[in-house]
């Protein structure tokens, strides 16, 4: 008896079977390469709408005397030389890099902890996962503007209960003085970035096989030896990219600022992306303000590089 | 459909001819839109009134009339005023947008290249109207055309706790007229828990509106006439800033450090407050929810209130009036028409009814509303009625110019005086705003 596969069979079928008809783009696509590029294609056409279409424009507005309304003319570095003059722009700098570093800290810190109580077993576990994330939910410019209320000098709730449990005798300036603007606007953030970094490690979490624990038990590793031998190498390489959102995302921040203080007072809560906002849009000045936009790329660039390698290290590791 | 009568046809064409030759007395006599109107509807982006029952009667009433006697259908967007800015900015450099915006303060002199010429407007209603206060001149004409349409100004000047004065001695009518006995006065209200109410924030109207009139009285000014000349760095500043860290810590609110522009507003109205520089938006909020706002012995708050100016400094007396203009950008396809509407908005009868709907809110752009019989309803109101004369903007001595526009937006004036209140000696806080005017002008 002859099997499927033999040679009278397939003789037999393509007698009766007619050969397959290729399209020219069937032909086309065979190729791997050229078949990469299609799939590829509308990612790249978007990023070079949304991203790169900008960036470069960007660019070309730093590099002018451009004003709303008021087409530019080339001035090479002129507005990075107007900008490195300019005090305000000195504190904008160093308010940015201390309060992407400070929440950065707390966030990560307070996100790992959470992450950590969330991976447990207990009762209402898919509820507290699901409430967490409000923060990160509601839109920042509402959730400032209540953060304001408990912020205001005024009806300040914070103020109201420190002073009835008896912690302080007179209100605090929370918006009014310099240090504790800064400290109130990185509250703020903290608050809304946590639940992005805890439910963000606690998939990175989940991942970990838990084979691993029971064993590291068996051997008699504790708690901390667990997390600090077995938990925190595997988390690693998700928290380092988790850490370059944020710092990306908060770098940049800002509606939490432009609400809550307007980058005052006297400038004290300046960020790069308030004081671009107020020469850009506030005084016409779009060069200016691109060119401080502009100025974040390298620092940005700087934190982006140093983190991919490290990923890359923990990731070969 | 309505049949037209050959006869009716040739008076309607007579009028229009009229009304093409002879402006809006024209429109006006013919009963019927110029035929370059029909149809043609006219967006205007402006800010949420405060007082609400005047963008009402732009919404209703004047947008029916508006269409009656022009033929216009007038769109009005009305947004909160500090995403205004935003807007404007966004339609000029994309060149599309409202047909007419709303601007406050100089923002049309940043704008200027891209706005039409509303000379021809501005001349004949100012003309008409007894001549514009110094302010509406200052921030719509760059000294060859009106750039803007001057729209209103709204009155600033102290609102007071009359009760309280009261109990230190002061009557509304023997208020403070200097600096050192406002002072004087505001130690011994802090002394009562009533202290004076002030911001020092990054507050676009209010900061402005208290800081530069209190510079100017100590004779300290920006720039002087030649509008190049940075002049902050006087003797007269110095000795303002010096009086403001004492004065502030005497008398002021420590609150006031964080105030947006609602911030006075709240803790006058909260009754933490006894005297606070603003338009008259807290004695018109008072007023109107009269049920909500009481005093601390449950007496309706509108009924102990009384509005004064500012106090003498050695300079003399100043103020700063929060002005408004409305701007014709050149990217529209309606300029004629929003020319049209604004020349027509501006008249007597239309601008009048929204003149009285403001309570007193506004002081108009002209002097002659300060006859306008709505100074007689409220005599709480009635300081509002000349506020505006003395009025100047920032920028003096020169003009309200692109740098002046600049100095307001980094609030380089406001956060000269809060450096020096937050601690900076009073000489540096001034060299460091005066180089940082210089970087502005040069």
């Amino acid at each position: 008896m002859a099997t499927y596969g033999s040679a009278s069979t397939v003789a037999l079928r393509q007698q009766y079977v007619p050969a397959a008809q290729r399209g020219p783009i069937t032909r086309l696509l065979e190729d791997e390469r050229r078949l990469a590029f299609c799939l590829m294609l509308p990612t790249m056409v978007l990023l070079a709408l949304f991203i790169a279409y900008p960036f470069v424009n960007g660019i070309l507005l730093a590099v002018t005397d451009t004003r709303v309304g008021m087409p530019g003319h080339f001035v090479g570095l002129d507005n990075f030389t107007k900008i490195w003059r300019d005090d305000i722009f000195h504190v904008a700098v160093w308010n940015t890099c201390l309060y992407t570093f400070v929440t950065t800290v707390f966030k990560l810190v307070l996100g790992l902890w959470l992450a950590l109580l969330l991976n447990r077993h207990f009762r209402g576990k898919a509820f507290m996962r699901a409430f967490i994330l409000l923060p990160f939910i509601i839109p920042t410019v509402l959730s400032t503007f209540a953060w304001k209320w408990m912020f205001d000098p005024t009806f300040s709730v914070l103020n109201w209960v420190l002073f009835h449990v008896g912690i302080i005798q007179t209100r605090i300036n929370w918006l009014g003085d310099p240090v504790m603007a800064m400290v109130s606007v990185i509250i703020v953030n903290v608050w809304r970035g946590v639940p992005f970094y805890a439910i963000s490690l606690l998939a990175g979490l989940q991942t970990i096989s838990p084979e691993l624990h029971e064993a590291a038990a068996i051997d008699g590793a504790r708690a901390w030896n667990r997390f600090r031998h077995v938990t925190w190498p595997l988390l690693l390489p998700v928290t380092l990219v988790i850490v370059l959102f944020s710092v990306i995302q908060t770098f940049a921040d800002f509606q939490l600022v432009y609400v809550l203080t307007g980058g005052g007072p006297a400038n004290a809560t300046q960020l790069f992306a308030t004081y671009a906002y107020q020469l850009g849009i506030g005084t016409g000045l779009l060069s200016q303000g691109a060119a401080i936009s502009l100025a974040i790329f390298p620092i940005l660039l700087l934190v982006v590089i140093v983190q991919l390698i490290y990923i890359r290290r923990a990731e070969t590791l | 459909m309505r049949r037209i009568h050959r006869r009716k046809l040739l008076k309607l064409s007579g009028a229009s001819t009229l009304a093409a030759g002879s402006g809006l007395a024209g429109i006006l006599a013919s009963g019927q839109a110029p035929a370059f109107a029909q149809g043609t509807t006219l967006q205007w982006l402006k800010f949420v009134d405060f007082v609400p029952v005047s963008d009402q009667l732009l919404k209703g009433k004047i947008k029916d009339e508006c269409k009656k006697a022009l033929g216009i259908d007038l769109s009005i967007e009305t947004i909160n005023g500090d995403g205004i800015q935003a807007r404007i900015s966004a339609a000029i450099q994309s060149r599309s947008g409202p047909d007419i915006m709303m601007a406050a303060s100089n923002w049309g002199q940043l704008y200027a290249e891209n706005l039409v010429d509303v000379s021809d407007i501005a001349e004949e209603v100012g003309k008409a109207q007894g001549g514009y206060f110094q302010t509406s001149r200052d921030i719509a004409y760059d000294g060859k055309r009106w750039i803007a349409m001057p729209f209103t100004i709204l009155g600033v000047l102290f609102a007071n706790r009359t009760s309280w004065f009261a109990d230190v001695g002061v009557t509304p009518g023997k208020f403070p007229g200097t600096w050192d006995d406002y002072r004087a006065i505001g130690k011994q209200m802090k002394s009562k828990n009533h202290p004076y109410g002030q911001t020092l924030a990054h507050a676009f109207g209010d900061g402005p509106a208290f800081w530069y009139p209190y510079l100017w009285s100590w004779g300290g000014k920006e720039v002087e006439a030649d509008g190049k000349t940075v002049a902050l760095n006087s003797k007269g500043t110095v000795e303002s800033v010096k009086f403001a860290v004492a004065f502030w810590k005497e008398c002021f609110d420590d609150g006031g450090m964080s105030w947006d522009d609602a911030g006075n507003n709240r803790a006058f109205l909260a009754n933490t407050i006894s005297s606070t520089s603003n338009g008259a938006s807290i004695y018109l909020l008072a007023k109107a929810k009269a049920d909500t706002y009481l005093t601390e012995s449950g007496k309706p708050l509108k009924d102990d209130i009384f509005h004064a100016p500012l106090p003498k400094g050695p300079a003399g007396q100043f103020s700063y009036h929060v002005p408004f203009s409305n701007l014709v950008p050149t990217y529209g396809k309606n300029q004629k028409a929003a020319k049209d509407f604004l020349r027509w908005f501006h008249t007597k009868d239309i601008y009048g009814e929204w003149f009285t709907s403001q309570q007193g809110f506004s002081t108009g752009t002209t002097r002659m509303w300060e006859d306008d019989p709505v100074w007689k309803v409220d005599p709480i109101m009635a300081p509002f009625r000349t506020a505006a004369e003395s009025g100047h903007f920032a920028g003096y001595a020169g003009p309200a110019g692109r740098a002046a526009a600049e100095a307001i937006s980094k609030f380089i004036i406001v956060d000269m005086y809060t450096k020096a209140v937050q601690g900076m000696p009073a000489e540096e806080a001034v060299k460091w705003a005066h180089a940082e005017l210089v970087k502005i002008y040069a």
